[in-house]
């Protein structure tokens, strides 16, 4: 029998008690348990940032971390950008910019993006290069999500 | 909002039309996480599977046993060959070689033994593991010397090649002649100067960021299959014909795919997904990892030789080609790729002598497949790179002798073929402008210029319907898939146009086999053009019918009738298309409906079964700066310029065209498959296996487009998305080369192969010192 851990958290503001297994990521509880599925699988070993969500204001590459250490945490996903149905202004940006395309890497390079602006209120280009390094786009659509982030730091939205 | 604003006209609405980019339609659900792509589906119910392989690219079976694996509580299934009809469905677009599981051999590393089915997909994984496969390692063949060795082992048994084909006990699967001209008579002439170099191109792999995912489920009667498939209609019909089911009983949904690049358009594992559903009578679904969809699909490695013979005044006087492309083990659609991808390998030039020798070359690797660019970048790397050593060996500016070669409009540049369907001078001329081209450069810079052209599709078949709903609003049924190159957004932005309805109140429905009709396919950068074409033409069939009831309403000949962006004009006077429907349509309500039908049929007598409904172009200009310590290369400028006919939506066209683009940059720089003496792909994973991330991107990328409304697509627009990618790595390699003044020709131009280029030899370093 697999051994489950009782954790309780916060997801996108609302108060979560949930019974996980040890050996499963958040990604796993994220996507499986609460059925949150715009945090992507892709690599599963935290090097292409589909997967990224926000625990306690910082990025993490939810595949890496076992549920059980997010006891307590609260947890911003992709779901949660947008409040009272209005879009966040990262994501109006994404949109005006064209950095969506396919679609699929975009709710973690959102999540970085946001984090990002968080802790950079004015950030240079280099900075944000370097912070969306983690975040790989296949559709290449680096320059536009750049752009993004750039224009709602510059107050464009 | 009130209504439709039909045919208002006010700048907000027009900015949606042709022309305008509006936001992408699916935008918002893919930004607030709501977009489900085939993992996300909710599939509580279904069962999950795994993949059973060896770790080894070739082995003979020899047993199977499953019952470790089958004694775990909530294993439903372990299922191998055995299992399956007898003999064991083969399948492939091309040629029908690839059995749903491994039948007695594998044939590469992660070719799958047995599907593993159980309650949950860490239970599949771990049974999976449990199910013993004795083998017995066989040697591989793995690269293209090894393969036409002469005591190199069959890739593949003669009793699954073609009836009658003279080379089945050979690893060559197909070789593709083509040519016009007397080479050899071109050859033997005074006075040429004539350049012989061999190159070769790397083996990548498309790394969509949605790994494949497939799922499938009895459906009453029928089947019901999921599958992150960009050919929808194509998986109907081979489940059709494996299952032998009417087409009417296969049902194929196809949610949009988190990228294709082309590794998505044919059937892999879904027949053994489907086999699995129908024998437990339930739901199944297989999400692959990311390794394992390395070892599903990749891009062809090539190698080539490249004589091409010059005039005093660079004129090309004969070009003779020929290219071994390193297939896999199975055919897939790679011999398709081989062929069209080396029939304009001599470029958008007037060549009047060219002989190309293109082979598919079987090998126990991954199947290779199609990949963005369609088997052409490999030997435009090859044939670009060898026209800049002419230039190099006349003294001429390599510019300059484009311009010279170049095919203008209307050139039967490939005898009869589709005549250049575009002013290309103008494509090169502002790349060169932008770049700078001839300009004076740094120190240890160097600058490249190259051409790229593709095939567009030489078949096709595109039905849709297009319905006009009794508000105005309108329903579109595409089969195209939207992978991202936003497909969805220009038949709606088609629609808007023609039909005078807001964007947000049209609706794009695709991925549906039940309810969308037939579309031949999602390649060939075709879905504008003839999907396009399509739903234009049954948007006008619904303007006929709107015309007729504005005669019959207001007592005109329909002759004083006419429909322009989605205005009615009634003689002098302007309507809406509402004011027409609504009263057209009478007390009952109801709704017009239009069918679009586009057919390029074949023709069986051109050497690709058909000739191109038009070429993709572009130009491609780079400025390099190479650190001569390290080797690393640091492109200054990319500047990327494609002949599109006429951007439906500029954004979504500048984004596939710098997407392209930086994708080249991938298999130019860093990507390639790395190959064990065992034949299994070393580097699997996006830890070993880099792809352009947000810091590898030129310090200054700047796409630009031709616009001449010559193309055969809507309003003159012509297919595009792969043009960006042709040439990136014969423009970087030249600047590369012009940066440190000797050539490399393997790619990638990885830091260390550049370094040893530069320190190999006493060649001198700094910018165009080579040419002297």
């Amino acid at each position: 029998m697999v051994e489950t851990f009782p954790i309780e958290v916060t997801v996108n503001g609302r108060r979560r008690t949930l019974e996980v297994a040890g050996h499963h990521s958040l990604l796993d509880v994220i996507r499986d348990d609460l059925g949150l599925t715009g945090a992507k699988e892709c690599c599963l070993v935290g090097e292409c940032g589909a997967c990224t969500v926000m625990m306690d204001g910082r990025t993490v590459d939810s595949c890496l971390v076992l549920a059980v250490e997010v006891d307590g945490a609260e947890l911003t996903t992709v779901e949660g950008l947008a409040t009272d149905g209005k879009l966040a202004p990262i994501q109006e940006a994404f949109l005006d910019k064209g950095a969506v395309q396919c679609g699929f890497c975009i709710p973690g390079q959102l999540m970085s993006a946001q984090a990002l602006l968080a802790e950079h209120e004015h950030p240079t280009l280099a900075e944000v290069q370097e912070g969306m390094a983690g975040n790989l786009c296949r559709c290449g659509c680096y320059q536009q999500i750049t752009d993004a982030i750039l224009a709602v730091a510059e107050g464009e939205r | 909002m009130s209504g439709p604003r039909t045919g208002e006209g006010t700048g907000e609405r027009i900015g949606e039309r042709i022309g305008g980019s509006p936001a992408r339609v699916g935008g918002v659900g893919r930004v607030t996480g709501a977009q489900q792509y085939l993992a996300d589906l909710p599939s509580a119910d279904a069962l999950h599977a795994k993949l059973v392989t060896l770790d080894c690219a070739r082995a003979r079976i020899v047993s199977v046993d499953a019952s470790a694996a089958l004694q775990l509580a909530g294993v439903h299934l372990v299922m191998t060959a055995g299992d399956l009809p007898q003999p064991v469905p083969r399948f492939g677009p091309q040629f029908e070689d690839r059995p749903v599981l491994a039948v007695g051999e594998t044939r590469y590393h992660g070719e799958p033994v047995a599907l593993v089915v159980a309650d949950t997909r860490e239970l599949a994984e771990r049974a999976a593991a449990l199910v013993r496969v004795e083998h017995e390692v066989l040697p591989p063949v793995f690269t293209i010397a090894g393969a036409l060795a002469a005591d190199a082992p069959l890739v593949q048994d003669p009793s699954i090649r073609k009836p009658g084909d003279p080379l089945a006990r050979t690893n060559v699967l197909h070789e593709h002649r083509v040519g016009w001209g007397d080479v050899d008579a071109a050859a033997a002439e005074d006075g040429l100067v004539i350049v012989e170099n061999r190159y070769s191109f790397p083996m990548v792999t498309h790394f969509a960021i949605e790994p494949h995912a497939f799922m499938a489920a009895p459906d009453r009667d029928g089947v019901a299959v999921w599958s992150t498939i960009q050919h929808p209609n194509w998986l109907q019909k081979l489940v059709a014909t494996v299952l032998g089911m009417p087409l009417s009983k296969v049902r194929v949904y196809a949610p949009d795919p988190g990228g294709g690049f082309g590794g998505k358009q044919h059937a892999k594992l879904e027949p053994a997904v489907v086999f699995a559903a129908l024998k437990l009578g339930r739901p199944v679904r297989l999400v692959l990892t990311l390794e394992e969809t390395f070892q599903a699909v990749r891009r062809a490695a090539c190698e080539s030789r490249v004589r091409t013979g010059f005039h005093p005044d660079g004129r090309i006087a004969f070009c003779d080609i020929e290219a071994d492309y390193l297939i896999g083990a199975y055919a897939d659609i790679a011999d398709r790729v081989v062929g069209k991808g080396s029939y304009p390998a001599a470029g958008p030039y007037n060549v009047p002598a060219v002989r190309i020798l293109a082979r598919s070359i079987l090998s126990h690797t991954t199947p290779s497949t199609a990949f963005r660019g369609f088997g052409n970048p490999q030997v435009n790397w090859a044939v670009e790179s060898n026209l800049d050593e002419g230039a190099l060996a006349l003294g001429m500016d390599r510019l300059e002798i484009r311009l010279r070669n170049l095919a203008r409009r209307g050139d039967a540049f490939i005898p009869f073929d589709t005549p250049a369907d575009g002013d290309w001078q103008q494509a090169v001329r502002l790349a060169a402008e932008r770049i700078g081209w001839g300009s004076p450069l740094a120190v240890g810079h160097g600058r490249g210029i190259a051409l790229g052209i593709k095939s567009g599709p030489t078949t096709g078949l595109s039905y849709s319907t297009v319905r006009l709903l009794g508000d105005g609003s309108v329903i579109v049924f595409a089969g195209t898939s939207d992978m991202g190159q936003g497909a969805r957004t220009v038949f709606a932005q088609i629609a808007a146009q023609e039909l005078g309805a807001p964007l947000d109140w049209v609706t794009v429905v695709m991925g549906d086999t039940a309810i969308v009709p037939y579309d031949q396919q999602t390649s060939a950068s075709r879905s504008t053009v003839l999907m396009g074409n399509s739903v234009l033409m049954a948007c006008r069939s619904i303007q006929a019918q709107l015309r007729a009831m504005a005669a019959r309403l207001h007592g005109v000949d329909e002759a004083q009738v006419s429909v322009d962006k989605g205005v009615v004009h009634v003689g002098d006077r302007e309507l809406t298309v509402l004011e027409v429907l609504k009263p057209g349509l009478g007390k009952l309500g109801g709704e017009l409906t239009g069918l679009g039908e586009v057919r390029k049929d074949a023709e069986p007598d051109h050497p690709l079964g058909g000739a191109p409904a038009f070429f993709e172009f572009n130009c491609t200009a780079i400025e390099a700066e190479v650190d001569q310590e390290t080797g690393d290369v640091t492109l200054v400028k990319h500047v990327t310029v494609s002949d599109v006919g006429k951007a439906l939506n500029p954004l979504q066209v500048r984004t596939q065209d710098e997407g392209a683009a930086i994708m080249g940059l991938g298999h130019t720089l860093m990507e390639h498959y790395i190959y064990d003496e065992a034949g299994r792909i070393r580097n699997l994973g996006a830890i070993d296996y880099r792809i352009p991330t947000s810091m590898d991107l030129p310090l200054w990328l700047h796409g630009e487009i031709v616009e001449n409304e010559d193309g055969p697509g809507p309003y003159g627009s012509k297919g595009m998305s792969e043009g960006a990618l042709l040439c990136v790595a014969s423009a970087v390699g030249a600047a590369v080369r012009e940066a440190i003044g000797v050539p490399i020709r393997d790619l990638p131009l990885t830091p260390e192969r550049v370094w040893r280029a530069i320190h190999d030899t006493a060649a001198p370093t700094g910018g165009g010192e080579a040419r002297s």
